[in-house]
């Protein structure tokens, strides 16, 4: 990519089909997300009005109301994404050091158990494992939802991480501990910083998935377990689109957030998403 | 690196998915067989599969969730391969169109499905610009694009989810094998066409087929959004599947879980056939 950004900029209606590309994508991108800023201030909207006949906040004052459910879900949905993530980190650093960066025995076996739950469902897995959850005590309560979420997120974690490790070069490390860093310390100021994108990348995904999840947190919450994507999937239902659009606009709040934050580790070289490219 | 370091190293991982994974497919599989003492199923037997197989149902949301996946990742690749190629030149406004098309990647496709809702229902946006035009006098002239035979809701949402994951894939591939290849084509008299068909074609197609697998195997085993924007019948498998896990009629159970299994068994098998192939042919190149 330097390469080529050194050439002058071409003016934009040189090639028109790569124009109407690029206009499609913008278009594209940004369509499926208007309405739901348009129906969350709107009262009566029938069709076919192309503007709604009463504009009102109902939706808002309901969505900031602290008596309401969406509170509770918002932080309900924020620590559990959190913990898994947290968790995911802390079990995935090691795992993607150890596949990024060494060849061993049984290799393609680790790695294809670790891929698993990344390609086959996980909701197969988790209604199997249902009864054990009901059992242990973990069935409807945050806990279990966490244990949950942590299957589908794991493989995320673990390709970005190991993805950052393959380019990662021991030799800092083994400088570091000459030159007298205990290994926290190594750990902290050399191993941290240089696999720092790939952190980002799997904590962002990890995060992604377990905000997003619907399905295993309402089989495994049995419903007590209320987050963000449960009240959005009942409104949604009950056809009540002003509510499902604010909602649903709180929702995605904190994914605009985090691609702020993490959107220079998606592309380039050192990017989370080399990983993904060598399964 | 001892032996013993480097499975500390993994042990974590391993314990969880092993467990919680294969695990859970396994305990779901004695489950359909209805050999699951715990829970008071005592007979083995395989009636769940063979009342799965001979469902009429069963076999009307094979079809619908195998063609729906087969599209979406068709049209997947072939709009990623696009997009990356616009996007992989310098052009005015790159920085902002690039932003925008990593965007899909962090947006829940919750969210993306009720705007797709919103825009393509009969009531939805697409059909009041129709009306407004004079193009369908009511409602209902609109086609139905949601809640619709073919599942084109569906496959919308996942096409916009899906490209961009993809094409920042198609983008890396070509970052990292450089213009020499195809500067040197050009310089041989290739055109356009035969440039990509020849040069660019074969360099974006094996980094891609991971992730191809990933999106087909996704939507193969969906539920939310086929939940949201599908028929009720036929439905994916995934949610007749469920559909029939929450029955009151607890005769149903190894049912559904014959049909979980089915779905990781068919998934499994496809993976291992495409690491078959990858094999076949980096092997012949060797």
């Amino acid at each position: 990519m330097t390469k080529l950004q050194k050439r002058e900029p071409r003016i934009l209606h040189r090639n028109p089909i790569r124009n109407i590309i690029l206009l499609g994508i913008v278009v594209g991108v940004i369509l499926p997300m208007i309405p739901q800023l348009v129906w969350s201030i709107s009262h009566r909207w029938y069709f076919p009005e192309m503007v709604p006949t009463e504009f009102s906040m109902r939706a808002w004052e309901y969505v900031g109301n602290p008596s309401t459910k969406v509170t509770r879900a918002f932080f309900n949905s924020l620590i559990i994404s959190s913990v898994v993530t947290i968790i995911g980190v802390v079990i995935g650093l090691p795992a993607g050091k150890a596949l990024g960066m060494y060849k061993f025995k049984l290799k393609w076996l680790v790695e294809l158990i670790i891929l698993a739950p990344a390609i086959v469902p996980p909701l197969a897995a988790t209604i199997g494992i249902q009864v054990i959850f009901i059992r242990m005590g973990v069935a409807d309560t945050m806990t279990g939802v966490i244990i949950a979420h942590l299957i589908p997120t794991l493989p995320y974690m673990i390709v970005s991480l190991s993805g950052v490790f393959a380019n990662y070069d021991p030799e800092f490390e083994e400088q570091a501990r000459i030159l007298g860093a205990n290994k926290a310390k190594t750990f902290l100021f050399i191993t941290l910083p240089a696999v720092f994108p790939g952190i980002v990348t799997g904590s962002m995904f990890t995060f992604l998935i377990s905000w997003g999840q619907y399905i295993l947190t309402i089989l495994v919450g049995g419903g007590r377990v209320i987050t963000l994507p449960i009240l959005l999937f009942s409104f949604t239902g009950s056809g009540d689109n002003s509510i499902a659009s604010a909602l649903s606009i709180v929702f995605v709040l904190p994914a605009i957030i985090i691609l702020f934050v993490t959107s220079k580790f998606l592309s380039g070289k050192s990017s989370g998403m080399g990983g993904f490219g060598s399964i | 690196m001892k032996r013993l370091s480097l499975l500390l190293m993994l042990a974590p991982a391993l314990l969880v998915i092993i467990a919680l994974f294969l695990g859970g497919l396994m305990l779901g599989l004695l489950q359909s067989v209805s050999y699951m003492p715990v829970i008071g199923l005592n007979d083995f037997s395989l009636d769940a599969y063979k009342s799965m197989f001979t469902d009429s149902q069963f076999l009307g949301s094979l079809a619908l969730t195998f063609g729906l996946s087969v599209i979406t990742t068709f049209l997947t690749i072939v709009f990623a391969i696009i997009t990356a190629l616009a996007l992989r030149k310098t052009f005015i406004g790159k920085r902002i169109v690039n932003f925008l098309y990593q965007f899909p990647i962090t947006i829940p496709h919750l969210v993306i499905a009720i705007g797709i809702m919103l825009l393509f229902s009969q009531s939805g946006y697409f059909s009041r610009v129709a009306h407004a035009f004079g193009f369908i006098k009511s409602q209902s002239d609109f086609p139905i694009l949601v809640y619709d035979d073919l599942g084109i809701g569906i496959v919308l949402v996942y096409l916009w989810k899906q490209i961009p994951f993809v094409g920042l894939i198609v983008l890396s591939v070509l970052q990292s094998s450089g213009n020499d290849f195809e500067e040197l084509a050009r310089s041989l008299g290739a055109n356009g066409w035969q440039t990509f068909r020849h040069v660019l074609l074969p360099l974006i197609i094996p980094g891609i087929l991971p992730a191809s697998i990933i999106c087909f195997a996704f939507v193969f085993g969906s539920y939310e959004v086929p939940y949201l924007l599908g028929k009720p019948y036929p439905a994916v498998l995934s949610v007749l599947a469920y559909r029939l896990y929450e029955d009151t009629d607890l005769n149903s159970r190894p049912e559904a879980m014959a049909m979980f299994v089915f779905i990781a068994v068919f998934i499994s098998i496809l993976v291992l056939v495409y690491k078959k192939i990858v094999k076949t042919i980096s092997g012949r190149n060797d």
